[in-house]
C-alpha cells in the first residue's frame, strides 16, 4: 500500500511540475481528480496561465472544451476555501499530443465580477463567455461582444445563479415580444 | 460555391432566416446580410428552445435527470442517456458489469447510426435529393422499432440507470440487430450510388462551408465536423470508456472539411457503427445487467413489488432526501456522441441532487463556427451547411 502511494507522488503531472516552475504565483490550489489535473488560478493571471497552457509545446492544451460557472453560494466548504469568493468560472482544456485533461478554476468574489476574456485564444470561448454571462452575470474584460445568449436581451437576472428562483420570477406573463430588438 | 463576392453589387439586403423556416430543423435563426445573392455577415442566434435543463438539474435528483436527457440531442437519446450515467457512476466511483457496457455500447452505436441516418436524410431533402430521405427514413424506422421493443418508448427512451440499464436486451434482439446491420450495409450503398458521385451533390456541397483543422479546433468543432478537417480525434479512441477499447474500429477522417468530407465521414462512421455492433454482438458476455449494489441501482420490478426488501431498497433510491448520493467533489465526463463531445460537468456537494451540472453540448460550437463558413459564399449555400453541421436546438439551447 505504501509503495503503491511512494510510486503515485513521483509521477507528479508533467502539467502540475510546468505550472509550478513558471506560474508558481498564480496558482491557489491544486489537486488531481479521477485522472484530471485541477488547478486554482488567481484571475488576474488566469490568462497568462492559459495561453501559457495553450502554447507551451510540452503540454499544448491547445483545445478549450467548455467554460462555465458555478455558483458556490449555497456550498459552505467551497466558500470557505476561498475567501468567500461567490463564483467559481470553470475551464476546461484537452491536449490533442497527451490525451489528456486539465481543469481551471478561478474564483471570483461577488463585489468583483469581472474576469479577462479568452477570446484572443480561442474563437470558441466568445459564446461560452456569453453564455456564462448570460446565466450567472460574470463579465468578461475584452470580450467583443458581451450580451445575452441564450435568454430574451430584456431579461432581468441570471437564472443559474442560486437565489434565481426554479420556477423564474413571473417573467413568462411579462414577455413582450414587441419591443424585443433585434 | 464560394467567391460569391465577385457579384457584389453594394446593395444590402438583411434576411432573417429562421427561427421558423423548413431547413433550420429546429428553432434556430439566422441573420444574413446580403449583397445580391452573396453573404456578407452572417449572425447566429441561439436561446429559442431554452428550457433550463442546467437548472432542473439543481432540482432533480440523479436518477430523475435522465428523462431531461433524452430531451437534448432529441435524435439520438440513448448516447445522451450513456454519457450522463457514465459522467455519475465516474462520480462515484463505481463500474457497471461487462454485459452492461456491452449493451450501453450496442445502444450508443445503433442510436449513432439512427442519428447520422436522419442528418443524411434531411440533409439530402434540403438539397433537393427526395428519395435519400426515403431510403434513410426507410432504415430509421426499423431502429426505431429496435430501441421501442428495447427501451418502451422510441424518443424518450431513458433506458440507462445509474448502476445499469432499465431492462436487459429482449428475446431476439441480437437476430433483429443482426438483420438489420446485414441490411443497412446494402441500403447504404444504394445511398452511395445516389449521392457520393452525383453531380448535383458534389457541386451543392464540394467546398462549402470550409473550414481548416486549426479553426475547427480553435472554435471547438468535435466529432464529424472536426474529423472531416482531417484531425483524426475520436474520445472513444483517445479516452475509451465503457469497453470501447475492447471494440476495433478505424476512425474516418477528410481533407478539406467542406459538407461534402462532413458526409463522406459520417457515411464511413455509419459503417464503423456496424461493425462495433457486430463486435459487441459476438462478444456479448452473459451475467447480471446491473450493478449490484442495492444504495445504487433501482431492483427490478418484481422485487420491488413482491419482496419487503426490494421494496425498501426501492424507496431509499426512489424518495426525496434519500437516493443515490454521491461523494462532494466534482467532474467532467466526456462521451463521443453522434455529433461531437459531450460532455457533462457535474458538481456535487454529497446529496442526492447535483449541486451544478453543466452540459457541453456539440451543437452549440458547430452553430457558432457558422458565420466563418458562409460568409463571401452564396446565400443558396446557407442551406447545405447548416444541413452538414447537424444542428440540433434541443441541445444547443438546452
Amino acid at each position: 500500500m505504501n509503495e503503491e502511494k511512494e510510486v503515485e507522488e513521483q509521477s507528479k503531472p508533467l502539467v502540475l511540475e510546468k505550472l509550478e516552475e513558471h506560474h508558481a504565483d498564480s496558482l491557489l490550489a491544486q489537486d488531481e481528480a479521477r485522472g484530471t489535473v485541477v488547478v486554482v488560478v488567481h484571475k488576474e493571471q488566469v490568462y497568462a496561465v492559459l495561453e501559457y497552457l495553450k502554447t507551451d509545446p510540452e503540454l499544448a492544451y491547445a483545445f478549450l472544451v467548455d467554460i462555465t460557472a458555478v455558483d458556490n453560494s449555497q456550498m459552505e466548504s467551497e466558500l470557505m476555501q476561498f475567501d468567500y469568493a461567490r463564483f467559481m468560472i470553470v475551464y476546461q482544456l484537452y491536449s490533442f499530443q497527451d490525451q489528456c485533461r486539465v481543469r481551471v478554476r478561478v474564483p471570483v468574489h461577488e463585489n468583483d465580477l469581472s474576469v479577462p476574456s479568452v477570446t484572443a485564444l480561442w474563437k470558441g470561448a466568445n459564446w461560452l463567455e456569453r453564455e456564462t454571462y448570460d446565466m450567472f452575470g460574470i463579465n468578461f474584460e475584452g470580450h467583443p461582444d458581451l450580451h445575452r445568449i441564450l435568454m430574451p436581451d430584456d431579461f432581468e437576472g441570471h437564472p443559474l445563479r442560486k437565489d434565481y428562483p426554479l420556477r423564474g420570477r413571473g417573467e413568462r406573463e411579462r414577455f413582450n415580444f414587441d419591443k424585443q430588438n433585434v | 460555391m464560394q467567391g460569391g463576392l465577385e457579384r457584389a453589387t453594394g446593395e444590402r439586403m438583411v434576411l432573417s432566416f429562421g427561427p421558423q423556416h423548413p431547413a433550420t430543423h429546429g428553432t434556430l435563426r439566422i441573420v444574413l446580410e446580403l449583397d445580391g445573392e452573396s453573404v456578407l455577415k452572417a449572425t447566429p442566434h441561439a436561446g429559442y428552445l431554452h428550457t433550463g435543463f442546467e437548472k432542473l438539474g439543481e432540482h432533480l435528483d440523479y436518477n430523475q435527470y435522465i428523462v431531461v436527457t433524452d430531451r437534448m440531442n432529441y435524435l439520438s437519446p440513448l448516447s445522451n442517456n450513456f454519457g450522463y450515467v457514465l459522467a455519475v457512476e465516474q462520480l462515484l466511483d463505481i463500474e457497471v458489469p461487462k454485459r452492461c457496457q456491452y449493451i450501453r455500447i450496442l445502444m450508443a452505436e445503433l442510436s449513432r447510426v439512427a442519428d447520422h441516418l436522419l442528418w443524411l436524410g434531411t440533409a439530402a431533402l434540403d438539397l433537393g435529393a427526395f428519395s435519400v430521405f426515403l431510403y434513410s427514413f426507410r432504415e430509421r424506422e426499423k431502429l426505431y422499432s429496435i430501441f421501442e421493443k428495447t427501451t418502451g418508448a422510441r424518443l424518450t427512451t431513458s433506458y440507462t440507470r445509474i448502476g445499469g440499464v432499465f431492462r436487459d436486451l429482449y428475446a431476439g434482439c441480437e437476430e433483429d440487430v443482426r438483420q438489420f446491420v446485414s441490411n443497412f450495409q446494402k441500403a447504404l450503398k444504394e445511398t452511395h450510388t445516389l449521392l457520393t458521385r452525383n453531380r448535383i451533390w458534389m457541386d451543392r456541397t464540394k467546398g462549402v462551408g470550409a473550414i481548416s483543422g486549426e479553426d475547427a479546433i480553435s472554435y471547438g468543432l468535435t466529432g464529424p465536423c472536426l474529423r472531416a478537417t482531417g484531425v483524426a480525434h475520436d474520445i472513444r479512441k483517445a479516452e475509451p470508456y465503457s469497453s470501447y477499447d475492447e471494440v476495433t474500429f478505424d476512425v474516418p477522417v477528410g481533407t478539406n472539411g467542406d459538407a461534402y468530407d462532413r458526409y463522406l465521414v459520417r457515411m464511413e462512421e455509419m459503417i464503423q457503427s456496424c461493425g462495433i455492433i457486430t463486435q459487441v454482438l459476438d462478444n456479448m458476455p452473459d451475467g447480471p445487467v446491473n450493478l449490484e449494489d442495492n444504495k445504487i441501482t433501482m431492483p427490478n420490478k418484481s422485487d420491488a413489488y413482491g419482496h419487503i426488501e426490494g421494496l425498501i431498497h426501492h424507496f431509499k433510491v426512489v424518495m426525496d432526501g434519500h437516493g443515490v448520493e454521491t461523494p462532494t467533489g466534482e467532474h467532467y465526463c466526456a462521451t463521443e456522441s453522434p455529433n461531437g463531445e459531450l460532455g457533462f460537468y457535474i458538481v456535487s456537494d454529497g446529496s442526492g441532487t447535483a449541486y451544478r451540472i453543466r452540459i457541453r453540448p456539440p451543437s452549440f460550437f458547430h452553430f457558432q463556427a457558422l458565420p466563418h463558413m458562409l460568409e463571401g459564399g452564396m446565400v443558396s449555400d446557407t442551406v447545405a451547411v447548416l444541413g452538414s453541421l447537424n444542428v440540433i436546438a434541443g441541445e444547443l439551447d438546452r
